[in-house]
C-alpha cells in the first residue's frame, strides 16, 4: 500500500452515472517524479477517472489517497488540498473564453496566489515559449485560436504554478506531428526535471511509449494492465494487444450496427 | 396513477429546490468573507448590471410616468381630485412601480445573461478549470454577481423613481395644463422619506434575488446548448416570479413601518 514515496493510491474505486457503471473497481498507485499513461478505448472512463482523483467528480466508492491523505470524501479542505498541489490539461482544453490567452494561463497567479498582473503575465509569456507561441498571442481570446493552439494554451496553463501533480487529457490529440513531440519533451521534462508527478490519457501511442515510465490499460471500468512502454508489445494481454495494434477484430468489441 | 402523490411529489420537489436556492444564495454572498474578494470581478459586473442597464430602465421609468399621469388624471376627474394627481403619482412610482419594473427589466437583461454566461462555463468545463486553478467559482462567479446586483439596483431605481417623475411632469405640464413649480412642490412636499426608502430596500432584495436567480441555473446547467438556453429561460421566468411574489410580501410588511 501507499508507502513514504506513493503520491497517489487510489483503492477500489467505483463511480457509476446511473445505469452506467464508468469505473468499477479501479486499483492505480503511482510514485513521486513518475509518469503514467492511461490508454483505453474511448468512453471507458479514462476522464472520468482523472475527475475522480482531481476531486471534479465525486466517487461512489473506494479511496484515493494523496501523499497519504485520503480525499475521496471530497470535503471543502480535500478539494483545495488537492487543487492546491495540481495542475489540469482538459481534454476539450476549456479556456476561459471571456479572457485573453495571457490571463488564462496566469489564472491562477493572479487569481489564487495573488501575484501582481505584470509578474503574472511575465510568466504567462515564458510558459506561451515553452509550449511553442508567440508572446503576441497572449493578447488573442480563445476563441481566435485553432484548435491545436487551444490545446498548448491549455497546457501552458496547467504547467504556469509549477504542480507538483499534472494530469494530461490528450495531451497531443490535434496537434501535428512536430508539435507533438514538443509537447511530449515538455511532459517529460516536467516529470524529470521538477519532479512532478504526471497522469497522462491518450489514443497516441507513439507519445504513451515517449513519456510513460509505465503504461496502464483501462477496460471496463478497471485497470487490467500495467507495465513499462518496452513491455507493451509483448504483453500477452488479447485486449492490450489489439487496443496498441488498433485492430477492429478482437475481444473488444466496439459497439457498432452493422448491416 | 395517484393524483395525489404527484402533487406530492412535485410539492416536495420544489421545496427541496427552494432550500437548494436559499443554500446557493447564502453560500454565493457570504462566501468572499473569508477572502480573497475579486474587485476586479465585482467592477464588471457592477458595470454591466449597473450602469449598461441605465437606458432601458430609464426608458421603461419616463414612459410608465407618462402613461401613470393620464390615467391617474383620468380616474381622479371622476371625483374631481385631480389635483392630486402629482402626489398620487409620485407614491406610485417611488413605492411600487420604480422598484418593481427596474427590477424586472434588470431580471431580463442581467439574469439571462448570468445563466447564459455561468451556464455556458459549466457546460464547457470552465468552471471545472477554474477548480483545478485553486480560484473558488462561489468566490469568483457568484458572490461578485449576487453582491454587485444587489447594490446597483437600489441605484438604479432611484434614477428610475426620477426619471419616472418626470415623465409624469413632462405629461402634466405640457398635455394637462399643471403648473411645474406646483408638481414638483406637491410631490416634494407629500413624499415621506420612508415612501423612498421602503422603495430602495425592496429593490436591493430584488437585486439579491434576481442575481441569484440567474447564476443558480446558470450554475446548475446540463447538456449543451439546449441545456444553457433551458436555464436561461427558467432564470428570467424564476427571477420575474420571485420578484412579483416577494415584493406583495415585502409591501405587506413596509406599509406597516
Ligand atoms: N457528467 C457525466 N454525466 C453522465 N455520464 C458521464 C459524465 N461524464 C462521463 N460520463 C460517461 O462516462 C463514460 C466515460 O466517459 P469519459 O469521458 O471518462 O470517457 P473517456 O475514457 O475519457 O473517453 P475518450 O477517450 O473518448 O475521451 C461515458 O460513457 C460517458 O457517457
Ligand atoms: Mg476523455
Amino acid at each position: 500500500m501507499g508507502d513514504a514515496n506513493t503520491t497517489i493510491s487510489v483503492r477500489d474505486l467505483h463511480k457509476s452515472f446511473g445505469t452506467n457503471d464508468v469505473l468499477r473497481g479501479v486499483d492505480l498507485d503511482l510514485d513521486r517524479g513518475k509518469s503514467l499513461v492511461v490508454i483505453g478505448g474511448s468512453g471507458t472512463g479514462k476522464s472520468v477517472l482523472a475527475k475522480c482523483i482531481l476531486g471534479l467528480v465525486r466517487a461512489d466508492q473506494g479511496s484515493i489517497e494523496i501523499n497519504g491523505r485520503d480525499i475521496a470524501r471530497q470535503t471543502e479542505s480535500d478539494r483545495r488540498y488537492m487543487t492546491g498541489l495540481s495542475g489540469m490539461l482538459f481534454q476539450g482544453a476549456a479556456l476561459f473564453d471571456s479572457l485573453p490567452v495571457w490571463e488564462n494561463i496566469a489564472f491562477r497567479l493572479i487569481y489564487s496566489q495573488r501575484k501582481s498582473r505584470s509578474a503574472a503575465r511575465e510568466k504567462a509569456a515564458d510558459c506561451l515559449s515553452q509550449v511553442g507561441l508567440a508572446p503576441e498571442i497572449g493578447d488573442l481570446f480563445p476563441s481566435e485560436l485553432s484548435g491545436g493552439m487551444q490545446k498548448r494554451v491549455g497546457l501552458a496553463r496547467a504547467i504556469a504554478a509549477d504542480p507538483q501533480i499534472l494530469f494530461f487529457d490528450e495531451p497531443t490529440t490535434g496537434l501535428d506531428p512536430i508539435m507533438a513531440d514538443v509537447i511530449n519533451n515538455l511532459i517529460l521534462e516536467r516529470v524529470k526535471a521538477l519532479g512532478a508527478t504526471a497522469i497522462s490519457i491518450t489514443h497516441d501511442m507513439a507519445s504513451a511509449r515517449k513519456i510513460a515510465d509505465e503504461i496502464a490499460m483501462l477496460y471496463q471500468g478497471r485497470i487490467i494492465w500495467r507495465g513499462r512502454p518496452e513491455e507493451i508489445e509483448n504483453s500477452n494481454n488479447p485486449m492490450v494487444e489489439q487496443f496498441v495494434h488498433g485492430r477492429a477484430e478482437g475481444p473488444i468489441k466496439m459497439a457498432l450496427r452493422r448491416r | 396513477m395517484n393524483i395525489f402523490a404527484g402533487i406530492g411529489r412535485t410539492t416536495m420537489a420544489s421545496l427541496r429546490e427552494t432550500g437548494q436556492i436559499a443554500n446557493f444564495a447564502r453560500r454565493g454572498a457570504f462566501s468572499w468573507v473569508s477572502g480573497p474578494f475579486y474587485w476586479r470581478a465585482f467592477f464588471n459586473s457592477l458595470w454591466r448590471i449597473g450602469f449598461a442597464s441605465l437606458p432601458v430602465v430609464g426608458l421603461t421609468a419616463i414612459f410608465t410616468g407618462a402613461a401613470l399621469a393620464l390615467n391617474i388624471y383620468d380616474g381622479s376627474l371622476r371625483f374631481n381630485a385631480e389635483t392630486f394627481l402629482p402626489q398620487i403619482l409620485g407614491v406610485s412610482i417611488v413605492r411600487e412601480l420604480g422598484p418593481v419594473l427596474a427590477a424586472l427589466m434588470v431580471a431580463g437583461r442581467c439574469s439571462s445573461a448570468m445563466a447564459a454566461e455561468i451556464g455556458t462555463m459549466r457546460v464547457t468545463e470552465q468552471i471545472d478549470a477554474m477548480s483545478t486553478l485553486a480560484v473558488e467559482p462561489f468566490k469568483y462567479l457568484i458572490a461578485p454577481r449576487i453582491l454587485a446586483t444587489t447594490l446597483a439596483l437600489p441605484v438604479l431605481v432611484l434614477i428610475a423613481d426620477i426619471i419616472g417623475v418626470y415623465g409624469g411632469y413632462l405629461v402634466s405640464v405640457y398635455a394637462l395644463d399643471f403648473s411645474g413649480p406646483i408638481y414638483v412642490r406637491n410631490i416634494a412636499e407629500f413624499l415621506e422619506n420612508r415612501d423612498v426608502i421602503s422603495g430602495l430596500i425592496k429593490a436591493a432584495v430584488f437585486g439579491f434575488l434576481i442575481a441569484t436567480m440567474g447564476c443558480y441555473y446558470g450554475y446548475h446547467s446540463r447538456g449543451g446548448a439546449q441545456g444553457v438556453g433551458a436555464a436561461t429561460r427558467t432564470a428570467v421566468v424564476a427571477a420575474a416570479v420571485v420578484v412579483l411574489a416577494s415584493n406583495y410580501f415585502m409591501t405587506s410588511l413596509l406599509v406597516e413601518f
